[in-house]
């Protein structure tokens, strides 16, 4: 019983118990939700300790049981330095989530806080498998809860939205399903670092075909996840029909879970295919990147606008992932933290206002910065760290990415950085629209300033955009440590013979 | 067949003692019937619990003497108990769901549990059928007393109409099986499954394919019917939408669980000489079934009907487990079948219990906002959804997984994706389900909800913690179907 086997199933014990708590007592199954949430957020706290005092090798807290006999499925989770900041900024949006929805879910409450708690044992699940069959198991269990959350909890939209989010992942994810049991079949494991280590090894020899066609069942399932242009579609929906903590949650964790997946299956487990695939990919995460920027500039409705600036920002993770370079490896892994934190933050302002004022359209606001002066500004900060102001946190993801784009290949930086304007863009003149002008009648009597639990909820995060921007060095080392075995894994088998191509490849400059 | 006949052993009556218990129970409610009041045939559903409970211990008895009994007629091996054992629980299953429906009804429970009994027999007898003629002879035992039970309540127009139905299909269908079995015994003079697939390996006395082909065509279609394998399909929705509910579960799930039982022992055995010659069909029917199921599927809105068709849908899983022809694809379609009689007897108990007197609500809508009214039967309802869907941690999911890994071992591959495909439209249409419960005010069907009556909440139970167990802690039912896939050959 490691501490991680602690956090992990806090959760799902906490899933239980709010399953026992009186439906008449709302306020018990709040409390109960906020004590085990926050409970588990202190016991992931845990988990950084090895990171900060020792630069450690391989995984932490590892934990192999046997689950099924035959075929033979392993309880098998571990922590790199890859997972360890998704766990923890999955545990401490939880009890945020928690605090979020304090007020703003007032009907079935009971069974909104046991789907949010179960939410949490999903992902942190996905985060931490290391048998591929238990990483599915985790995979799908995820996607229940979240359409529950959207189908009951959400907009008007909710019932298509929810539909159309677990069609999307499921479809994607049975195919990955298949690439899992070929695996299997092929190498009798389904052990991550086993299989990888055959395939590195070349023990297990793919033809061509077959590394082909596996990446994409895995790549598929990943790209919808992300969402990846063009099979970004089901997303706008999703994360305008959810409630907020349901936003909150599917933009900060769950598109995390597709980026994730790229790095520790896609990149080391078919590196040639990766590599090949690039070539394609990289324009479609570009694509993303400005297409996402461009719809969320004309949207007139706030939370639809932040749903399609995800879309761009992904597009940055997907680039510096099929960069194939540390810096675009460290500043995509950084970028997915980044975009938890801020775009979190934003969703959760979205839904302050929303709580207020009871439209999600921007054309019902303006002059919001007189009625409201600290939700402003809090605004105003969440917004300058979007848009990648130097000192708060998404610059750095952001110049990691565009930097590593740069070694690989330029013109996609320059493509790309587009994207960076852009989002100053929309997200500014969507700050002008909502906060600055004279307020009308409705705005002054409907928005008031941040309340005391509202504060509680934003402060972390704010905290957050300042520390990882300014303050790196607590953060990226490990991550560091964890994207160069990667790296070194994305060359296995791969040839390198790729002179005609000129030196335009860090890679190549490297390997000569 | 051998000239010299040898009188039973006791042993060979032991193996055949699950029917005995069976039949002895049967013919004693049918007995009783006659003379109990009217008030205390009540206890007639637990007399027919305990003759049930016993055949189960009488299942497990009778494996303790694996081999064969009364000249080779039938079999006593892992696979025959393991269906024998299934088939019986689906029948506890249908007792239990049945018991408040006959009440509600106010229809007599004497005949029903008889005829229940006695379908149960000829599926034990077809579980463990060694020969054709006792395949012939179970199907046609377990087929009739269907028929009937599709039309218990008969002044029911509904009833009536898929009583009928399957009468006349189901009889057509029997007949070209009845044909297939005499061609065999015309071309090889053997029905004995051992002794066909004997004669058939031997080179010298192989009658001519085409002679085989035409005998393992019509036994094909033969069963195919019986799985509802499409396209033999058509009969299953018009049947189960008009039969009573809890006959509609028990229908879904034992007669298709022991006629898959037959098609894989007569298939695996005596025509597995021939299995590249078949296995071509048994492919394209699996594709056909499971498309036409899961897209006829989309589109309905009475509950039962979805149900039929999502039991073909799962009828072509499981033909993808066949056409896989390996030890681990007879192991993955057993235990796929018992997750699939869990987790569709369990779908059918809620809609027996939901549907009321006269089945007044049988649409989908009507099940608006169940989960507020009674969330206990709608988080099993889900549950159950889940595991067809196939969610990890159900029986659903490690039984498709086990089914495509069986697949993909045999090297199906296109048959696999166009599988798994199938998985992720039919999530569709099981969602709309759970939409209704949970993301739908609640109606007035929902609201008149009765509470729960003792058995039929046991029924949901067993079956939830049935599909939990399946989804968790597969290995034991697993080690025991891997154990018993090697078919008497």
């Amino acid at each position: 019983m490691t501490i991680l086997d602690i956090t992990l199933f806090l959760p799902l014990l906490g899933f239980l118990a709010l399953l026992l708590v009186p439906k008449d007592r709302p306020d018990a199954s709040r409390t109960m939700a906020l004590a085990v949430s926050l409970l588990t957020f202190v016991s992931s706290l845990g988990l950084i300790g090895p990171y900060w005092f020792r630069s450690p090798q391989g995984f932490q807290f590892e934990q192999n049981l046997s689950w099924i006999a035959y075929p033979p499925i392993r309880y098998h989770v571990g922590l790199d330095g890859l997972s360890l900041w998704l766990v923890l900024l999955t545990t401490l949006l939880t009890p945020i989530c928690v605090l979020v929805s304090w007020k703003y879910i007032e009907k079935r409450v009971k069974e909104y806080y046991a789907w949010l708690i179960l939410l949490e044992f999903g992902l942190v699940g996905v985060f931490l498998a290391l048998d591929m069959f238990l990483f599915y198991v985790f995979w799908e269990i995820s996607l229940v809860p979240m359409y529950f959350l959207i189908g009951v909890w959400g907009h008007e939209r909710r019932i298509y939205a929810a539909i159309k989010f677990f069609l999307y992942t499921f479809a994607g994810s049975v195919l990955m399903l298949g690439a899992i049991i070929y695996l299997y079949n092929r190498t009798g494991s389904f052990d991550y670092s086993g299989v990888v280590a055959m395939i590195t090894s070349g023990r297990l020899a793919l033809t061509w075909t077959e590394q082909i066609l596996l990446f994409l069942a895995f790549f598929i399932a990943f790209a919808i996840k992300v969402p990846l242009f063009p099979l970004h579609t089901w997303l706008p929906d999703a994360h305008v029909e959810a409630p907020t903590a349901g936003s909150v949650m599917l933009a900060s964790v769950m598109l995390k879970m597709g980026a994730y997946g790229l790095i520790r299956f896609c990149v080391p487990m078919f590196p040639a295919a990766s590599r090949a695939c690039s070539d394609w990919i990289i324009p479609l995460a570009i694509t993303g990147i400005i297409y996402g920027a461009l719809v969320a500039m004309v949207q007139p409705n706030m939370k639809k606008l932040v749903a399609y600036s995800s879309v761009s920002h992904l597009g940055f993770v997907v680039l510096g992932i099929f960069s194939f370079t540390q810096q675009g490896l460290d500043g995509a892994v950084y970028q997915m933290l980044n975009h938890g934190v801020s775009t979190g933050a934003l969703f959760i302002l979205v839904g302050y206002m929303y709580e207020r004022r009871h439209t999600l359209e921007i054309a019902g606001y303006g002059g919001v910065a007189t009625p409201a002066p600290w939700l402003s500004s809090v605004f105003l900060m969440t917004t300058l760290a979007s848009i990648g102001l130097p000192m708060l946190n998404n610059f750095v993801g952001e110049y990691l990415v565009l930097q590593g784009a740069a070694i690989a290949n330029f013109t996609w930086a320059v493509f790309a950085a587009i994207g960076v304007i852009l989002s100053a863009v929309y997200m500014l003149w969507l700050y002008q629209r909502l906060f600055f002008g004279r307020a009308s009648e409705e705005v002054s009597r409907h928005m008031w300033d941040l309340s005391g639990r509202e504060w509680a909820a934003m402060l972390p995060l704010l905290v957050l955009m300042v520390w990882m921007g300014s303050y790196t060095q607590s953060f990226i080392p490990p991550i560091s440590a964890q994207n160069a075995r990667i790296l070194d894994l994305s060359k296995a088998g791969v040839d390198f013979r790729v002179d005609t191509r000129t030196a335009r490849s860090a890679e190549v400059a490297r390997v000569r | 067949m051998s000239a010299n006949f040898n009188f039973p052993l006791p042993d060979e009556y032991v193996r055949f003692l699950p029917e005995i218990t069976l039949s002895a129970a049967a013919t004693l409610v049918m007995l009783l019937d006659g003379v109990l009041t009217e008030r205390s045939k009540r206890a007639l559903a637990w007399f027919a619990m305990v003759g049930l409970s016993l055949a189960v211990v009488a299942c497990v008895y009778a494996y303790q003497f694996p081999g064969t009994a009364f000249n080779n007629m039938i079999v006593v091996d892992g696979f025959a108990t393991f269906f024998r054992v299934l088939v019986i629980a689906v029948g506890i299953l249908t007792v239990l769901c049945s018991e408040s429906y006959l009440r509600g009804e106010r229809a007599g429970p004497g005949q029903y549990y008889a005829l229940l009994l006695y379908s149960i027999v000829g599926q034990c007898i077809m579980a463990s059928a060694n020969e054709l003629i006792m395949v012939f002879i179970g199907l046609e035992i377990s087929s009739i007393a269907s028929y009937i039970l599709a039309g218990y309540l008969r002044d029911d127009r509904r009833n009536n109409e898929s009583a009928l139905k399957y009468f006349l299909l189901g009889s057509f269908a029997t007949a070209f099986l009845l044909y297939g079995i005499a061609w065999i015994y015309g071309v090889t003079g053997f029905t004995n499954l051992t002794e066909i697939r004997r004669t058939l390996m031997t080179p010298e006395t192989a009658p001519s394919i085409s002679l085989i082909g035409v005998a393992a065509a019509l036994m094909f279609v033969g069963f195919a019917f019986k799985v509802s394998a499409a396209p033999f399909q058509i009969w299953a929705p018009d049947v189960y939408q008009g039969a009573p509910a809890p006959v509609s579960a028990f229908m879904s799930a034992g007669p298709k669980a022991a006629a898959f039982a037959v098609f894989m022992r007569v298939f695996l055995t005596a025509f597995n000489p021939i299995a590249n010659r078949w296995q071509p069909f048994v492919w394209g029917s699996a594709i056909l079934t499971m498309v036409i199921g899961n897209f006829a599927a989309l589109t309905q809105t009475n509950i039962k009907r979805l149900l039929a068709y999502s039991s073909i849908a799962h009828a072509g899983y499981v033909m993808v487990a066949i056409a896989a022809d390996s030890e681990i694809g007879t192991a993955a379609a057993m235990f796929y079948l018992a997750a699939y009689a869990l987790m569709q007897v369990g779908a059918f108990a809620v809609v027996t219990y939901f549907v009321r007197q006269g089945e007044r609500y049988t649409s989908v809508e009507d099940l608006a906002g169940l989960g507020y009214k009674q969330p206990t039967v709608a988080a099993m309802l889900t549950i159950f959804l889940l595991s067809l869907i196939g969610v990890p941690l159900t029986g659903g999911f490690f039984g498709k997984f086990y089914i495509f890994k069986a697949a993909l071992d045999s090297n199906l591959i296109w048959l696999t994706v166009i599988g798994l495909l199938n998985s992720a439209v039919a999530a569709y249409y099981y969602l709309r389900i759970i939409v209704v419960m949970y993301m739908h005010e609640p109606g007035e069907a929902s609201a008149t909800a009765p509470p729960v009556s003792p058995a039929l909440s046991l029924a949901m139970w067993g079956a939830a913690v049935g599909t939990f167990v399946l989804g968790i802690f597969p290995s034991a039912l697993l080690d025991f179907a891997d154990r018993s896939a090697n078919l008497v050959k």
